[in-house]
């Protein structure tokens, strides 16, 4: 496949065009994929011989904190390519991602607060793991208020591409820091590639489903809130060109 | 040495301002920028001195021989006359302060805080900076904003001086600087045209 | 540059307070805590450290906002950024001079607070050395933050935000730093993190401002 053609999606243009074809599918998949997970999850599975019920709340917990990270990954990945290549639509991506993200985070962490209750005997622990995730709520803070507090639409996604670049090295580094400076409760992570060792496949294959939704859901509302933002974008330079006649 | 853009565009707030314009400038010559409030010569001259990328088009000039004086002299109100003249000296790596004193005759308050001058003196010490740049391609905007008669001559003559020694300026004003032979240029024709609503791509509009 | 240095220094001499703003804050930090926890001696003396690294992060934080904006206010930075001084050996003047003013009076005074704290005494040269260390990152760091919200009308409220989480890996292992000394223990680890941190931000982090003020300028 020629890599080249793959840019002219960055065309706004171009962009609402294809979206308006590809948005009804990634939504119907992503509400089949959650139903069909999440009540497979919730009553068709078995409960965990220690956990008990509260084991279930992990097709919550379990997407929403991979999207958390990933959700970041993507913003980080659209902020280059603005950078680099200065396609408007990557960075409004970004921007209508970074909410998402904040979104997930907070579901992690509450999910994680009402899985830990139970079972650490604690709502909130300073644990590196439960740390980690509230710094990285407090970067997707800042990130959005930044995206919001400037007017000029290109500094706004120039700087905040940057604020990007660099969050993302300081986010690295606070991980380490956090894991240092405390060892914590957290088990280990749900999903590696020797996953057998941690999840039986009865939880495994609704977990999958779930996270495949999560997915989508947020392909989906990225896609819608990136239309949203093309066309605000538009609003304001439209307005803006008749302000000055 | 001299400044030459061709085929200019430039934008202010991601709009386009002014398209596709032309000027050179050589040794020795001035020209003066007209157009009406609003229509880009603040961008334009921003956009010259190199402090934004233009849209289009090229601007060759050594950005080591041009010097920008804004809307704002840069000086520091605690600091004295003589101290922020020395300053920009030392920044741009020359140390004759004395001419630029002379010039806008500023000798009286030399050890004066610039927070304690007026308007109009602080203009003159702002446009007094531009000789001690020792850089030949002046870039003004509004260079006369608050002088009076007799100091706007002082800034006329200065100027005058400053081309016969081979230097140049390129000026935005609307006062008459008693220049006989600056050129003029209009930038209201070079005003960017909107383009169909219906057409819009990278840039939106 | 070094005029530029020593008029940054002059003038935060001149405009009052540019040097003791910070300092009078961290003190009065030192002082609002044991109302706030209670006088005993051994609890204080067990929190002196983080008690200490968090007043110095805030004071730092304090004087931020001015790094850039009196020069964003009266044309120099336009100016600045027109002279013959390249944009990345500015910011990191300004770091410097920010640091001058606000991170060495803090780190000197750092003992001095200790004591009010009572501070046991094999911390107070883990302390000071981690101060020492840390704080030119927190000014570095700071003047990135400063040169991102440079033009912004209401950017105070905002600069904490986006500078705070980049201060946490500085915080975490200098307070752990001076904790350990406290304790008697080994403080090689997070001595050699923290400097680690300081040199990456200083050799890299000039480069982010330097672009990001190019942007505000525009």
């Amino acid at each position: 496949m020629n890599l080249n053609a793959l840019w002219q999606y960055a065309n706004p243009k171009k962009f609402i065009q294809t979206t308006e074809k590809v948005l009804p599918l990634f939504s119907v998949l992503a509400v089949v994929c959650l139903v069909v997970g999440l009540i497979w999850g919730f009553f068709f599975t078995p409960e965990d011989y220690r956990q008990g019920s509260t084991v279930k709340i992990i097709y919550l917990h379990v997407p929403a904190a991979l999207m958390a990270i990933n959700v970041w990954l993507m913003m980080l990945v659209t902020s280059l390519i603005w950078i680099v290549r200065r396609h408007h639509v990557s960075a409004l991506a970004a921007r209508a991602a970074a909410p998402i993200g904040a979104v997930m985070t907070v579901i992690a962490l509450a999910t994680g607060a009402i899985w830990g209750q139970p079972m650490w005997g604690t709502w909130w622990a300073w644990d590196p793991r439960l740390t980690s995730f509230l710094i990285l709520f407090l970067f997707y803070l800042g990130y959005i208020a930044l995206w919001e507090a400037i007017e000029n639409d290109d500094t706004a996604a120039d700087l905040t591409s940057i604020l990007c670049l660099v969050g993302s090295v300081f986010a690295l580094l606070s991980r380490y820091a956090v894991n240092f400076w405390n060892q914590g409760l957290h088990q280990g992570a749900s999903l590696s590639l020797d996953k057998e060792e941690n999840v039986a496949d009865v939880f495994w294959y609704p977990l999958l489903v779930c996270i495949a939704g999560f997915v989508l859901f947020f392909i989906a509302l990225v896609l819608l809130r990136t239309r949203t933002e093309i066309r605000a974008r538009r609003m304001r330079a439209l307005l803006a060109r008749e302000r000055m006649g | 040495m001299g400044l030459n853009v061709s085929n200019l565009t430039i934008a202010r707030g991601g709009i386009k301002v002014l398209e596709g314009l032309n000027l050179s400038l050589e040794a020795g010559q001035a020209l003066v920028l007209r157009g009406p409030n609003g229509v880009g010569k603040t961008t334009l001259l921003r956009t010259i001195a190199g402090l934004q990328p233009p849209i289009e088009g090229t601007i060759k000039a050594d950005p080591e021989t041009m010097v920008y004086a804004g809307h704002a002299d840069g000086l520091k109100p605690t600091l004295t006359v003589e101290e922020n003249l020395t300053f920009w000296a030392s920044v741009f790596a020359t140390s004759d302060i004395d001419a630029a004193i002379d010039a806008f005759h500023l000798d009286a308050l030399r050890t004066r805080p610039a927070g304690a001058l007026s308007a109009g003196q602080k203009r003159r010490l702002g446009l007094a900076r531009l000789l001690v740049t020792g850089r030949p391609i002046w870039i003004l905007d509004e260079p006369t904003v608050s002088l009076d008669v007799d100091a706007v001559r002082m800034f006329a003559d200065t100027v005058r001086h400053h081309l016969g020694q081979g230097g140049s300026a390129l000026i935005a004003t609307h006062i008459d600087l008693g220049l006989p032979d600056a050129g003029i240029l209009d930038v209201g024709p070079y005003r960017a045209r909107a383009m169909n609503p219906d057409d819009f791509d990278e840039a939106f509009l | 540059m070094i005029a530029l240095l020593t008029r940054d220094l002059k003038l935060a001499m001149r405009a009052g307070g540019g040097f003791g703003l910070g300092l009078a804050f961290f003190l009065i930090v030192v002082t609002l805590v044991p109302f706030g926890v209670g006088p005993q001696s051994d609890l204080l003396s067990k929190i002196a450290p983080g008690i200490l690294w968090l007043g110095a992060l805030l004071a730092c934080l304090l004087s931020l906002d001015r790094v850039f904006a009196l020069d964003w206010e009266d044309g120099s930075l336009d100016l600045l950024a027109t002279s013959p001084l390249p944009m990345e050996g500015i910011v990191t003047i300004k770091a410097l001079a920010h640091w001058l003013t606000t991170g060495l009076p803090l780190v000197l005074a750092a003992p001095l607070f200790g004591l009010l704290l009572s501070l046991p005494t094999p911390g107070y040269a883990p302390l000071v050395l981690s101060l020492l260390l840390g704080t030119p990152a927190l000014s570095v760091i700071g003047t990135f933050g400063a040169a991102l919200t440079v033009g912004l009308k209401r950017g105070g409220l905002l600069l904490s935000l986006l500078v705070l989480p980049l201060y946490v890996p500085t915080l975490i292992f200098g307070a752990e730093m001076a904790r350990r000394g406290v304790e008697g223990l080994d403080t090689t680890t997070p001595l050699l993190m923290l400097a680690g941190i300081t040199c990456g931000t200083i050799a890299l982090l000039p480069f982010a401002s330097a672009a990001v003020l190019k942007v505000n300028l525009r």
